[in-house]
């Protein structure tokens, strides 16, 4: 497909909007309505459905009840409204815009010719981002997906995650002008939309690991939920790894033991400040981590722990912040950053919803023992969170090529380039 | 232009059309984007929102979102109905999320006005999951909600003040 070029706008349509100005009366924003009729005495709320947000919600709580997940802006940001200059990293580091404009930017992966891909949550498309002679190209690679987040590159093919199939574009980079409708490889998922947004990756065994989410807040799920999968890459042979994990959008595998290390998102509306989010470490197929029956390593849950024990699961090797949304997650395998920084995890942090005051909007970093432990945890950029209230909200990083990393921030539809060094080496 | 099919004064007298009086902005935005990009499937609506820039949604939804709310009909609601839906709403909490006056906030929409048979349409769609919701959300609330719930709500919402 050409890349987009700037749409003219509809002399017809601005005429008409000019004209519901001068159509509608004068009146101000909505007049207060009338107060709700008293609550009937009879009606007891019923159990909620499981896929709600509002299960395990205290009632009656004033505090409780402004919380609500928060949703992006369809929009993406125009490029002089980004919050780059207001990001802090630590000295030496850069940060600049690599591209915007994109809705609703999600998952990232890079090419072997540099082409960078994009996927999304809310949107339908998945994008690639193509750098020449100091321009920015957009390409629309595939279209009228659903909830197309998930993404992974493997030998020149392109793999896209949506809700509940799995598709895959051969020599991607080859075809960007005219992309072929991608070819569906799997597609025995759930469809529940609760946890069902997907992060996909392959792994050092050649294999497509695919998780599916708890299909609600704190719920007793089926075999079919609440794990990740692993497939061959033409969709065969699916096996399930792991169990007992939440909601994963991020996961990696350490470069120098090869096992798999995910994000995992704890439950919601226990409290303010626990279960904390997990980082947790695969040692062998099958572990169980815990979900819905232990949170955070050694938190019995409340309403599906009894007669269970924390000990059962195997605990995360980092707790990642109450709520804070631990996503995309990569190993720093490059090599321009200092070296303290190498094979060290970069995780998102997407940020809560779940708290008054909201924690996250930033991009942790894990340096990890030999062992494969988790050594120290530092803030690396912040930023994203000012007064209480996003300005944006980072999902996925990747690393270039080149040792310098992509930040996706999908309140803005935008990615950032971070880069270690002198100017005039991150302007390449 | 949209106030034809819509109403002039934010309120819809044609059928199955949905009166836009009193939408929050912000949910305004989402509905014309989605109807742009396709993502929500109503060929007459695709149709009116092809071609429109990021620009002309915002100041649609924005001018929009200045329009009245609409006003409950005339005719007297069935007082059996008005109390199972009383009921339904505080047994599946809509009003948590639409506010306790139905009126909707950011993302969310108002509901309290808005036409009967398009609150029991869009109420099916969103359980079966035919009409995508922006996040999902109502596909996962309207799980045990039945058939028969869904028309009593649609009433009680439609003639609530």
């Amino acid at each position: 497909m050409k890349p987009h070029c700037q749409s003219h706008r509809n002399l017809l349509l601005a005429s008409a909007i000019a004209g519901l100005f001068l159509a509608a009366p004068a009146f101000s924003q909505q007049q207060p309505a009338a107060p709700a009729s008293a609550p009937p005495a009879a009606a007891a709320p019923a159990a909620l459905p499981p896929g709600s947000p509002l299960i395990g919600r205290p009632e009656g709580n004033e505090a409780a009840s402004k919380l609500a997940p928060v949703a992006p802006p369809p929009l993406p940001a125009s490029p002089d409204k980004l919050p780059v200059s207001k990001l802090k990293l630590p000295p030496g580091f850069n940060i600049e815009v690599y591209a915007s404009g994109i809705a609703n930017t999600r998952s990232l992966r890079v090419g072997t010719k540099g082409t960078v891909f994009v996927g999304t949550r809310f949107g339908n498309k998945v994008t690639a981002i193509v750098k020449k002679d100091g321009k920015t190209e957009l390409y629309t690679v595939a279209q009228g997906l659903y909830r197309p987040n998930g993404l992974a590159f493997h030998n020149g093919t392109l793999y896209i995650a949506e809700l509940s199939q799995i598709s895959k574009i051969d020599n991607v980079e080859s075809v960007l002008d005219n992309p072929p409708k991608p070819t569906v490889i799997y597609s025995d998922l759930p469809k529940d939309e609760a946890h069902g947004w997907k992060f996909i990756a392959i792994g050092p065994d050649n294999k497509l690991y695919v998780p599916v989410g708890q299909p609600g807040n704190n719920v007793l799920h089926d075999k079919d939920h609440g794990q990740i999968r692993r497939m061959n890459l033409d969709g065969t042979g699916a096996e399930v790894v792991v169990l007992g994990m939440r909601n994963t959008v991020g996961f990696d595998w350490n470069p120098n033991t090869k096992e798999l290390y995910f994000s995992d998102n704890g439950r919601d509306w226990m409290s303010e400040d626990v279960p904390q989010d997990e980082l947790n470490r695969v040692t062998a197929t099958g572990q169980h981590f815990g979900a819905p029956y232990c949170y955070q390593g050694n938190i019995p849950d409340p309403e599906f722990g009894w007669g269970r024990k924390c000990s059962e699961f195997v605990p995360p090797v980092a707790l990642t912040g109450p709520h804070s949304a631990g996503l995309g997650m990569r190993f720093y395998t490059g090599d321009m950053f200092p070296k303290k920084y190498k094979n060290a995890i970069f995780l998102a942090r997407h940020g809560s919803w779940n708290r008054s005051q909201k924690v996250g909007g930033d991009v942790m970093v894990y340096v990890l023992n030999k062992d494969g432990t988790v050594k120290s945890s530092e803030v690396f950029l912040t930023g994203f969170l000012e007064n209480n209230g996003y300005i944006g909200r980072p999902v996925d990083v990747e690393v270039m090529a080149d040792g310098s990393m992509l930040l996706s921030d999908d309140w803005n539809g935008a990615i950032y380039r971070i880069t270690y060094g002198k100017a005039k080496a991150a302007s390449k | 232009m949209c106030l034809a099919c819509h109403g002039e004064k934010g309120q819809s007298a044609t059928p199955d059309t949905p009166s836009l009086g009193g939408q929050p902005a912000p949910y305004l935005l989402i509905q014309i984007y989605l109807f742009r990009e396709k993502q929500r499937a109503a060929p007459l609506m695709n149709e009116m929102a092809k071609g429109l820039t990021d620009d002309d949604l915002r100041a649609l939804s924005d001018a929009l979102a200045k329009l009245p709310p609409p006003q409950p009909p005339a005719d007297a609601p069935d007082p059996a109905r008005m109390e199972r839906g009383r009921a339904l709403i505080t047994r599946h909490r809509c009003n948590s999320c639409h506010n306790l006056d139905l009126s909707g906030r950011e993302n969310i929409p108002r509901i309290a006005s808005q036409r009967e048979d398009y609150l029991a349409r869009t109420l099916r769609e969103y359980k079966s999951n035919t009409r995508h919701g922006y996040d999902g959300v109502m596909a996962e609330v309207l799980g045990p909600v039945t058939d028969a719930e869904i028309v009593d709500l649609a009433h009680f919402a439609a003639h609530f003040r």
